[in-house]
């Protein structure tokens, strides 16, 4: 879960730095997504390495599951899944993060968020117009001029935002890295920031682009 | 004081249980938690009916036997907060007409025997899939052969006060016995005598641990804050950098 | 119960309480030879088993503490079956485990004097001259290799930077050369006996049963060959049988009811040893520790031990006037306190030994002049109700503002944190509250050089046995002597025993197997169908204020003459009236007390003949007919330079002392003074 999980925010960190150049126009972004068709290119042919990367995320999204279902149901079998206790009083622990709590529930969500996510840029690829066709940029502007799909967008990263502020944490302490107190506050912090930078960074374009409503160039609206 | 309890009763391990209200009166401050349930159970015995079982033996927090669950809590947490086992718990942390719920611990591994007594042996078959050190008596070297680092020996010493009662199993939402598991393999591996066997001490203890049916740790953290001798979250991760490292250097071994 | 018939008035000389018996003498230890080769010659004439023999034979252990424990693996790694037995769900919640101090060892690390002879020395004197010389000094040779063993396991001693180990001066002694693990060093060695017995479980030699609890002892055709239990779980009665049967199962201080001693702690293994023929050493031998915390109240279960090591700082005190005892303590201005132990005994003050400072607590509570809450007591000899207050102050205003209460902190933080937590008072500002409580009893099954009992093939090791310390204990030689027993003695002793067998095969159908097992049943069955009205705690706990009251830190003649109507009335009361719920299938808690509350009840009445045989004071045991003219307990060497073996005589029979003349060889006797 820990060397999945963490392959997946790099990918998302990434990803993040390319939707900030969605601030930059419609000829940067093109640009920067035409790129990632022609990275390594011509040791690798065209779109290779944009498929090596689909391939490996789409792995790792695999096993981040298979490996979630594994330690559910030890979990389930050892603590029982129903009502563990008949005191109601420590539902919430007593210390345990409202992060910790939700990270089934919240990796759901944004599984059936990532499959929307790509049918929705994979569809709208689809559709007839030139401009559509041809600029990432005008899909993505267009979308989000959409107020719901900006709105699900928002409950999408918020969830996560908290399923890295607790997976980060997580996953490096899997990988060894909490060694005392001081390293348990600093993996707090770097999952905070990191899940937080992501949560911005991903909302700060769309949410412009909700708010300014920027034409897309060459568009036949 | 006056208090309600709604105490878990099970006649034995094939029976199902349920919760059953009692009723106290005049419970003193100063009692343990434990010196009420005696209480509880002289009343019950002169009414003829059967008392409570629950585990208890040194009754000063040091021989693990004691722990039931208290509102949800494995052994309780009282006004003050502090975390220690049931029987160093004491009345004066509950108010005066407090319902107080008892359980047993619940964990698949950890089978209800009667009433709050379950059965723990499996921490004692974690321990006997490598939590020693193998030096036969009469092999060992003058103690001061090999000095050891203050450091290494204090840590060594923080992970071997756990004292096996199985509250972090009984916290732990995924029922995992990874901070009972890292302890140990914390104290034997902090220090030099613990070297030799340190990694496939670590790769059949887990493998021991998830045979006997606990669950996996998520890094939660309850376990370590249930604990009533504080056995910190990081030696669960020191178990991970010695399962690392047992990957590269044992071949072929199943990681468990 | 206001008869005439009732035990307590029929009573009339001590005499006919007890027969006498022959002299006995152990006969194992090579006494030719100079002390400190004693134990070089007994191994080298032991006899051995070869080790493709040693699977074939077999060896029945009950407990798994520090001797248990420890023996059990000893003997396990050189290729012996084992059984090992205990009551706890897992062996490692053996009572070692709660012994805080230390443990001892002949190392001399400090280079400050220390020596075997030094250690035996010091183990004889603490045992005020009586305790066996030749126990005693191969208790001080072995102390070194169990540090050395302990290390190599893995247990996490206190160490200096340079990474050595530190030692600390314990129990008033003038050396440094206690071992230690932060307050916990009886856990730690425990936990490294039950990391090497379970390394043993895995590699088949020892089989494991916990939560069984043995009920009797097989001695057939003149050995012990077995033993009954109760699977605690099932409540079914099992037999086991071996070639030997070795009985680690601990002290008896809960016969007085509230002691230091785990819950579960019971006497009935040895006891039911002792009725099949093993004589009991020295019963009436406890140790009464002067700095535990206060009795709250009448329902307590247990009492807490806290190091002695606060009485290097704190000083002792109560108020000069009764009507001052229920005043908040800093009220009370320093002229109107009474510092008792530097009153009377001016060059030792606070630091007196344990049963000196014990007894002078009692003193002051009997004249009124306790503190803390006023509990109602039956005057057991009026049978009026009287309120005391049982509790003297131990008081660190005096090293606080000496040297800050950091200081104070650094070096006794967990202990007033202890006290914290189970009080609810602060210790830092107000005094601490302390009183004696029952802690460990030098008494137990009479053994030999081999650690075996009268019955032949049945051995005792660990507190259990009488050898090693005298009648009283020095600090942290507990856990030694727990070790030196399991980890160094038995594998030497017992093999030499196991060298004529295997022995021919027993099972159920020996008639002594049968006689056992249905004894055994005959005694569950009758204690659940007595139904009665009281329950099993209201016993213990009335046999706990006998004993506590005349066999407990001053013991006289008339007493111990009442304490012993009282006990033979509170066992008929018993047999006739104990309120037992439940049936004999499954877990049953309160069967499990009454059986063990039984053997406490006869236990407690040979306490009190041995308390009333010994007409000297010495170690644990104060006689008030005893004393010197200022007060302080006297010796009679003249008399009773002896070991008391006590062996039962049957159901109702009178108990035959046989007695074990003790020779000092090697050190003089010499009378303790402490003014």
């Amino acid at each position: 879960m820990a060397l999945t999980g963490l392959l997946m925010v790099g990918f998302l960190l990434f990803h993040m730095y390319g939707n900030l150049k969605l601030f930059a126009g419609m000829e940067a972004y093109d640009t920067y997504a035409h790129h990632l068709r022609i990275f390594f290119e011509p040791i690798l042919a065209n779109r290779v390495f944009l498929w090596i990367v689909r391939v490996v995320m789409l792995a790792a999204v695999v096993l981040h599951i298979v490996s979630a279902i594994v330690v559910s149901r030890s979990a389930w079998s050892a603590a029982g899944a129903g009502r563990r206790y008949q005191s109601g009083k420590n539902k919430s622990g007593l210390q345990r993060t409202y992060a910790s709590r939700t990270m089934r529930w919240g990796g759901v969500i944004i599984f059936v968020f990532v499959i929307a996510h790509l049918l929705q840029f994979t569809v709208s690829s689809l559709r007839t117009e030139a401009i559509m066709q041809t600029s990432p940029y005008a899909r993505v502007v267009a979308a989000f001029e959409v107020w719901w799909v900006w709105l699900a967008y928002l409950i999408a990263l918020t969830a996560v935002l908290f399923h890295l502020r607790h997976g980060i944490w997580s996953a490096f302490t899997t990988l060894g890295l909490h060694i005392g107190p001081v390293a348990r506050r600093n993996l707090d912090a770097l999952s905070w920031i990191v899940a937080g930078v992501l949560w911005v960074g991903f909302l700060a374009p769309v949410t412009w682009i909700l708010i300014a409503q920027p034409p897309i160039p060459g568009a036949s609206a | 004081m006056n208090v309600t309890l709604r105490v878990w009763r099970q006649k034995d391990a094939q029976s199902k249980g349920k919760m059953v209200d009692y009723k106290l009166q005049d419970i003193d401050d100063h009692m343990s938690f434990l010196e009420m349930l005696d209480v509880l159970n002289e009343q019950l015995t002169a009414s003829g009916e059967e008392p409570v079982a629950f585990d208890s033996d040194c009754r000063e927090g040091i021989c693990g036997m004691c722990g039931v669950v208290i509102n949800g809590v494995p052994h309780g947490r009282g006004q003050t907060t502090y975390q220690t086992t049931t029987c160093q718990l004491h009345m004066r942390e509950f108010r005066d007409g407090d319902v107080i719920d008892v359980e047993p611990w619940r964990a698949k591994p950890f089978p209800v025997i009667k009433d709050l007594v379950v059965d723990r042996t499996s921490f004692d078959r974690i321990i006997e899939a490598g939590g020693f050190i193998s030096a036969p008596t009469g092999t060992a070297p003058e103690a001061h052969s090999v000095p050891v680092p203050k450091a290494d020996a204090d840590r060594a010493f923080d992970a071997a006060t756990c004292i096996g009662c199985g509250a972090c199993v009984a916290a732990c939402p995924n029922g995992s016995a990874m901070l009972f598991t890292a302890a140990k393999i914390t104290h034997l591996g902090s220090l030099p005598q613990g070297q030799p066997e340190r990694r496939s001490r670590a790769l059949s203890m887990v493998a021991q641990h998830d045979a006997e049916g606990f669950g996996n740790c998520s890094n939660i953290g309850e376990c370590s804050a249930a604990c009533p001798k504080g056995i910190p979250l990081q030696f669960i991760s020191r178990l991970n950098r010695d399962l690392w490292g047992a990957l590269s250097t044992v071949d072929g071994k199943h990681l468990g | 119960m206001t008869t005439t018939t009732r035990e307590s008035q029929r009573l009339t000389t001590p005499e006919s309480l007890w027969l006498e018996g022959n002299d006995i003498h152990d006969t194992k230890a090579p006494l030719d030879a100079p002390i400190d080769k004693m134990w070089e010659q007994r191994k080298f004439s032991a006899k051995l088993v070869n080790p493709a023999n040693r699977r074939k034979m077999s060896i029945i252990m009950v407990g798994t503490g520090l001797a248990g424990g420890a023996g059990a693996a000893s003997l396990g790694e050189m290729g012996y079956n084992v059984l090992n037995f205990c009551y706890q769900d897992s062996p490692r919640r053996a009572h070692s485990i709660a012994a805080q101090g230390g443990i001892n060892a002949a190392k001399n690390y400090r280079n400050d004097g220390d020596s075997t002879y030094r250690l035996f020395y010091d183990t004889v004197k603490g045992g005020d001259y009586r305790a066996r010389e030749t126990n005693a000094y191969r208790l001080a040779q072995v102390s070194a290799n169990i540090i050395d063993q302990c290390v190599a396991q893995g247990v996490p001693f206190a160490r200096e930077y340079g990474g050595l180990l530190d030692n600390r001066s314990f129990g008033g002694v003038q050396v440094s050369r206690t071992f230690y693990a932060r307050g916990q060093t009886g856990q730690q060695l425990l936990i490294g006996a039950y990391q090497a017995l379970e390394r043993q479980v895995a590699a088949g030699t020892v089989k494991m049963y916990a939560r069984h609890e043995m009920q009797d002892v097989i001695v057939a055709d003149g050995r012990a060959r077995g033993i009954v239990v109760r699977n605690m779980v099932t409540g079914a009665i099992e037999t086991y049988y071996a070639d030997v049967v070795i009985l680690a199962t601990g002290g008896y201080g809960n016969v007085f009811y509230l002691s230091t001693n785990a819950m579960g702690s019971n006497v009935t293994a040895a006891w039911r040893a002792h009725k099949r023929g093993a004589y009991f050493g020295n019963p009436c031998y406890t140790q009464i520790h002067p700095t535990c915390i206060p009795v709250a109240g009448d329902y307590q279960s247990k009492l807490t031990l806290m190091s002695e090591s606060l009485r290097n700082d704190g000083r002792i005190w109560v108020p000069k006037r009764v009507e001052d005892c229920a005043k908040d303590p800093r009220q009370i201005p320093e002229e109107d306190r009474d510092y008792y132990l530097e009153r009377i005994y001016p060059a030792f003050g606070n630091l007196v030994p344990r049963d000196i400072a014990s007894r002078q607590a009692k003193y002051m509570c009997d004249e009124g002049r306790g503190v803390g809450p006023a509990i109602e007591e039956t005057d057991r000899t009026t049978g009026e109700t009287v309120v005391r207050r049982r509790g003297v102050y131990l008081d660190f205003t005096d090293v606080m503002q000496r040297l800050g209460r950091k200081a104070v902190e650094a070096k006794y933080g967990n202990l007033f944190d202890m006290y914290a937590q189970i009080t609810g008072e602060d210790p830092y500002a107000t005094p601490m509250r302390i009183y004696p409580a029952v802690h460990y009893t030098m008494g137990g099954l009479w053994v030999d050089y081999d650690l075996e009992t009268s019955i032949p093939g049945l051995f005792c090791a660990g507190e259990a046995n009488f050898s090693d310390q005298g009648a009283n204990r020095l600090g942290a030689s507990a856990l030694m002597q727990g070790l030196a027993d399991g980890y160094f003695v038995m594998p030497t002793t017992i093999p030499n025993y196991l060298a004529g067998a295997p022995f021919e095969p027993i099972d159920d159908s020996h008639p002594a197997a049968q006689e056992a097992i249905a004894a055994v049943k005959e005694r569950t069955q009758k204690l659940l169908s007595i139904k009665g009205s009281r329950s099993v705690d209201s016993f213990h706990k009335e046999l706990g204020h006998i004993m506590w009251e005349y066999c407990g830190m001053e013991r006289t003649e008339p007493g111990l003459i009442t304490a012993i109507g009282q006990i033979r009335d509170l066992k008929a009361e018993f047999w006739q009236n104990v309120n037992i719920t439940g049936e004999g299938v499954g877990l049953n808690q309160t069967l499990e007390r009454a059986l063990r509350v039984v053997d406490f009840i006869e236990l407690g009445e040979l306490m009190c003949i041995d308390a009333l045989q010994r007409r000297e004071s010495c170690g644990g045991h104060f006689r008030a007919e005893s004393r010197t003219e200022d007060g302080e307990a006297l010796r009679h060497d003249d008399q009773f330079l002896y070991v008391s073996a006590w062996e039962a005589a049957g159901q109702d029979g009178k108990p035959i002392l046989h007695r074990e003349p003790l020779a000092y060889n090697n050190i003089e006797l010499k009378t303790r003074s402490y003014k």
